[in-house]
């Protein structure tokens, strides 16, 4: 795989010279999210689903409704669980076997956006307080990993949510395929992830742009427009009124996404 | 196992005769990183396949000088089943992974390209009865997507017993009620079978009798695989994607 990385060494130096003067190879401004495409409720074997394509990166995610026992510090609440998948149909560098810590930061950080907005009102998933509620298991698989995974998994499993509705339940047992009511969504969180090159921050990076980044900021924001998770990886630092802009852009951003999503509900 | 009607007046309860395949549709290339791929829509299911390779072979001690390594991943995204399927592979992913993998090892002219590794991962995003035929058929179009010489296109395809007749591609009912259920992959050009599996009871007549009838529906899955690769270069000449 080292012949890969050098590769990528090598065509950072020109990534980064062309971004200084201001130009993405598509043709992006330094701030603009690639198109993007969101079909929900493609696959009828779970509960929601929805596909996402920001640009040329591709995501599924389905959602699985479960009955299950609550954690014994909230009773009265439905549990939930993230799980991200990199399976090597996406990327020639993607490995089978157990998660590896990219994985795992990227489960992480979506379910954190999930989770902190509140946007599934666990208590309405109650069934009966100390022994049986809803579980919700968002399965996020990206097919195909063109850059900026993190965000189209984010916007897949949030759009497969609002997709999803809770089986009929009826006597100790769920009835797939016939549903009572839809999930109870009470927010759109919205992830937007920055590169850094050199001293330049981009939106959104595309393949290219992410192998060559030094550093990057996820920043997820909330119907009120605030902001409810953020995460920043890689080895480069950031200037306070760098990440003072980021939000400003994350926000602004968000809306129009938060639409797309919002329009199929 | 539940009562179930399954035929009624020689129809199938979804309307097919006993020789009629569910509706395929395949798209070749449908994924960018990958260097071959293909889209697959059979009846219900819904597959995609990504090759990689000829590459290097990692780790080193399971390379050959005398022929590429060929392996094949079939997974079941836990979405893809009415209970959510664990994301650790199973038992039985990981023997319908071995005998498929058997299956294209002998098709694939491997012996290019020792010291390397093609890779073919196939993932069922839903799943509705005969995965592993659908899979396949998928993995073989992805192969030459990704412009590996091969003897030919392997479809795969089952066939099965319902209320003691021998049917082709059982549906989802079909299969969990059903008698028998026989899974075959062909290669047309050397009229030779690959891959066969099978659980249930048939007598030695009858399983000839699937055997053959599962060859017809190869044979008509292998006419589809052909169109959607004549389908990816139409539109390269069009100057379509």
């Amino acid at each position: 795989m080292s012949s890969e990385r050098l590769i990528w060494n090598v065509k950072k130096e020109g990534i980064i010279k062309r971004i200084k003067e201001g130009q993405r190879k598509d043709g992006r401004d330094m701030m603009e999210r690639r198109e993007l495409k969101v079909t929900p409720g493609l696959i009828e074997t779970a509960e929601g689903s929805s596909m996402v394509e920001l640009g040329d990166t591709k995501v599924i995610a389905g959602i699985k409704l479960n009955i299950g026992t609550p954690f014994p510090d909230q009773p009265e609440k439905g549990a939930l669980f993230t799980g991200v998948e990199l399976y090597p149909v996406a990327s020639p560098s993607y490995e089978t076997g157990p998660p590896r810590e990219q994985t795992i930061e990227i489960s992480r950080v979506v379910d954190r956006g999930i989770r902190e907005s509140n946007m599934i009102n666990l208590e309405e998933l109650c069934i009966e307080p100390g022994e049986k509620v809803w579980t919700v298991a968002i399965d996020i698989f990206p097919l195909d990993q063109d850059g900026n995974i993190i965000d189209a998994s984010a916007i897949a499993a949030v759009s497969a949510l609002i997709n999803a509705k809770i089986p009929k339940y009826e006597d100790g047992d769920i009835i797939r395929g016939e549903y009572q009511k839809e999930l109870p969504v009470t927010d759109t969180p919205i992830a937007s992830t920055f590169s850094k090159l050199g001293n330049e921050i981009i939106m959104d990076p595309a393949l290219e742009e992410e192998k060559a980044q030094d550093g990057r900021i996820t920043i997820y924001t909330n119907d009120k427009g605030n902001v409810c998770a953020s995460q920043k990886g890689g080895n480069s630092s950031f200037k306070r009124d760098e990440i003072k802009n980021i939000i400003k852009e994350a926000v602004k951003q968000s809306k129009k996404p938060r639409k797309e999503l919002l329009k199929n509900k | 196992m539940k009562e179930k009607k399954l035929m009624k007046k020689g129809k199938r309860l979804d309307g097919r005769g006993k020789e009629d395949l569910r509706d395929i549709t395949i798209e070749a290339g449908k994924l960018k990183r990958a260097d071959g791929s293909a889209y697959l829509e059979w009846g219900g299911n819904k597959i995609i396949a990504a090759v990689y390779g000829p590459r290097e072979c990692f780790p080193r001690h399971q390379r050959s000088p005398y022929k590429a390594r060929l392996d094949y991943y079939y997974r079941l995204a836990p979405f893809s089943v009415e209970d959510r399927a664990n994301p650790k592979p199973s038992r039985r992913g990981i023997e319908i992974s071995k005998v498929s993998a058997e299956a294209l090892s002998d098709v694939v002219f491997l012996e290019y390209f020792p010291n390397t590794t093609i890779d073919v991962y196939t993932v069922v995003l839903q799943a509705q009865a005969g995965t592993r035929c659908a899979a396949l058929t998928a993995a073989s179009v992805a192969l030459a997507d990704a412009g590996i010489p091969m003897k030919g296109l392997m479809p795969s395809c089952a066939a099965g017993k319902i209320e003691g007749e021998v049917v082709l591609d059982l549906s989802k009912d079909e299969d969990q009620c059903g008698e028998a259920d026989l899974p075959i992959a062909y290669l047309p050009n050397k009229d030779e079978i690959t891959l066969m599996q099978m659980d249930g009871d048939m007598t030695p007549k009858e399983y000839e009798e699937a055997v053959d009838l599962a060859v017809e529906g190869c044979m008509k899955v292998y006419e589809i695989q052909k169109k959607a690769l004549k389908e990816k270069y139409r539109q390269f000449n069009e100057g379509g994607e």
